[in-house]
């Protein structure tokens, strides 16, 4: 019993890793149709802020992961996304590939590909005992940071003018251009938002996994990337639930598959990727108005 | 070439001259038709003997372009074609690299290396030819299977399946640890990969590539990427075309990945994963992902930029002092070549079109109007 419970303590919590990156990838999918693969980076360079400022107080180092990871999605919209809004999806998917590549490449050149160990939250080491079940506090602190991460996204979208303007955006863009919803502001916002979706990521993953390396975003992007897939792109709470799900059922298979075919346990879950991918094109929860007209 | 209903040409533009221009010699006009091949394979012939030009170094350097462009040949034969961004192409690269590896590997070193081999793929030792045919004809057959229901897909959610077949073969490969080694590195393979057979390996896959764009399957697979809705009411069938040109591919693909173990001779399963599907991703696109020539050009573009930006991180000796960029910068620049590229030419250098042998005669009086 007490076994369940640790696995079920873990599967939250990754679920709702993948849940936030996935939400800060569907997010910006859903005003400008960018499937962002550069989302990697943000989280990487948010954790390397953490590593640089390891030595200082923690709201100093939080604040400079923050700052940075917003900084470079601002940055990266600017730069290379916002040229190519007219381009088609795979293009634009392409180009987010090389931004990715491109400030990887400059991570490794700055600061060399070698892991380095990072312990941003010390404090959370401890494990609590819970009716006899040993549960790490970072656990549970990820799967509430997790919570009110998305509590506030959906009092930030259903609640203000911004977020009313980024939900029409999302159903018909140039429709929401048409009565006046400002393009740039609404794409820019997104970009922060999920720049502060990617910095929040980069605190709990590095903290759970004790180091940092120039690859740790890619890491969880490109699971949280089918994730997207898998829940509906374009549909935010869809894309909750599948970062939700496929978090759960990588930790479940990682806890109840047999030894011998543990190291294939993402082949398994990509291996559904592909039979959901192929019944529902559009994902599980599918978003309205994707489909192209004639 | 038996197909003479179509036409060599991949943009509306060079379809209405070629129309236009039914003055000439038939036989002249087939042979301009075929002129995209016959300058691509002078080039490649053009370019190899470079490689003998300097040392050891550069004949490497000039034999991995050579390689590199069986890979992006066989990355544009599905994605210059159907339109459809696929990942999958490095995956196919890796199973033709293992399978070639694994039948033409001397049987005492697969003892060492791979002691829990099943004793039939134990006791095989083929020629190194045979060992990339069959590496072509494995990853072909893959993808006929796993291609058969993806070909539905288009856009991103092909674009994430074939991420995921990449994904899955870059883990499989590595864990399956009894026949590849998992994440120990194979090593011993022959190294025959030298700069001749790479450039004869790459006509090969220039030819295949032209001789199968020249065929009505390919002409109506770009009709379906050019309008997918127009293709299907004129009853073209996007899935069984795209199927054509994945299996083509994988097998380009696959020779591909054959070439590649035997030019390192050590078999990494990294080496087959997201680092090199942007290379070659970045020199098709670079080139222009929607014409063979544009796979050509970009190849040898990026080549030889890699090339220029190591020369300047080893050192270019300027005087008493060395010029020299620090490691790691070519990486670099690069990806922000490639970044650049999509940004203010997203159609690539070529722009999607072929080289073609230009006409000699004097211009239709409807063309002489178009250029006053």
């Amino acid at each position: 019993m007490g076994y369940v419970v640790q696995v079920i303590v873990d599967a939250l919590s990754l679920g709702g890793l993948y849940a936030l990156t996935a939400l800060g990838i569907g997010l910006i999918f859903s005003v400008m149709r960018l499937a962002n693969f550069a989302h990697a980076e943000f989280i990487t360079c948010a954790a390397y802020a953490l590593f640089a400022l390891s030595g200082h107080p923690l709201v100093m180092a939080v604040s400079a992961a923050v700052l940075v990871a917003v900084a470079l999605a601002v940055l990266t919209e600017r730069v290379a996304f916002r040229p190519l809004r007219a381009a088609d999806q795979a293009t634009m998917l392409i180009a987010s590939f090389a931004v990715s590549v491109l400030i990887q490449k400059l991570l490794i050149f700055a600061v060399g590909s070698r892991a380095k160990p990072l312990d941003p939250l010390p404090v959370l080491a401890e494990t609590l005992n819970v009716g006899g079940v040993q549960i790490g506090l970072l656990k549970i602190v990820t799967i509430v940071t997790c919570a009110i991460l998305l509590l506030a996204l959906l009092f930030l979208l259903k609640r203000t003018r911004l977020g009313l303007q980024m939900r029409a955006a999302a159903e018909d863009f140039t429709m929401s251009r048409l009565v006046g919803v400002r393009a740039d502001v609404v794409i820019a916002v997104a970009f922060v938002v999920s720049g502060v979706l990617a910095a929040a990521v980069a605190i709990l993953y590095a903290a759970q996994t004790g180091f940092v390396q120039p690859r740790l975003g890619v890491q969880i992007v490109i699971i949280a990337f089918v994730a997207t897939v898998i829940g509906g792109l374009g549909n935010l709470w869809g894309v909750v639930a599948g970062g939700l799900l496929v978090g759960m059922a990588s930790s479940f298979l990682q806890a109840f598959l047999p030894a011998d075919l543990r190291p294939f346990r993402e082949a398994i879950l990509f291996l559904a990727v592909i039979l959901v991918v192929l019944f529902r094109p559009n994902g599980l929860f599918p978003a309205r108005g994707l489909k192209e007209r004639v | 070439m038996s197909h003479r209903s179509a036409t060599p040409a991949s943009t509306p533009q060079a379809d209405l001259k070629g129309l236009s221009a039914s003055t000439a010699p038939v036989w002249r006009e087939e042979l301009r038709r075929l002129s995209p091949l016959f300058i691509l394979l002078g080039a490649i012939l053009l370019i190899a003997p470079l490689g003998m030009m300097g040392d050891i170094v550069l004949e490497r350097r000039v034999t991995l372009a050579l390689v590199n462009l069986v890979a992006v040949v066989g990355l544009y034969i599905f994605m210059g074609n159907s339109g459809i961004l696929t990942f999958s192409a490095v995956g196919f690269m890796a199973i033709g690299a293992y399978v070639s590896a694994l039948t033409t590997l001397n049987p005492m070193l697969k003892q060492t290396f791979l002691p829990n081999l099943p004793d039939w793929l134990n006791a095989l030792q083929i020629s190194p030819l045979a060992g990339t045919l069959a590496a072509g004809c494995v990853a072909a057959a893959v993808a006929a299977v796993v291609g058969w229901p993806l070909m539905r897909l288009s856009g991103i959610a092909a674009a994430i399946a074939t991420l995921s077949l990449l994904i899955i073969a870059y883990i499989g490969l590595g864990n399956w640890t009894s026949v590849t080694g998992g994440q120990t590195s194979l090593m011993g393979l022959n190294t025959w990969v030298k700069l001749w057979p790479a450039a004869i390996w790459a006509c090969v896959a220039v030819t295949i590539a032209f001789v199968y764009q020249e065929t009505r399957w390919a002409l109506a697979l770009r009709a379906t990427r050019e309008d997918e809705v127009a293709a299907r009411a004129s009853a073209l069938l996007p899935v069984p075309l795209r199927l054509i040109a994945f299996v083509i591919s994988a097998f380009v693909s696959g020779m591909a990945g054959a070439l590649y173990g035997h030019f390192l001779g050590t078999l990494r399963v990294e080496t087959f994963y997201l680092d090199s599907t942007f290379l070659f991703l970045t020199m098709l696109v670079v080139g222009g992902q929607r014409s063979l020539t544009g796979a050509v050009v970009g190849t040898f573009a990026i080549s030889l930029l890699a090339e220029l930006l190591r020369l300047l991180e080893v050192g270019i000796p300027m005087g008493p002092v060395a010029l020299s960029a620090p490691a790691g910068l070519g990486d670099v620049v690069l990806a922000g070549v490639m970044l650049a590229i999509l940004v203010f030419r997203p159609q690539g250098i070529t722009g999607g079109r072929e080289v073609i042998w230009p006409r000699r005669h004097a211009p239709t009086p409807k063309q002489k109007e178009e250029t006053q």
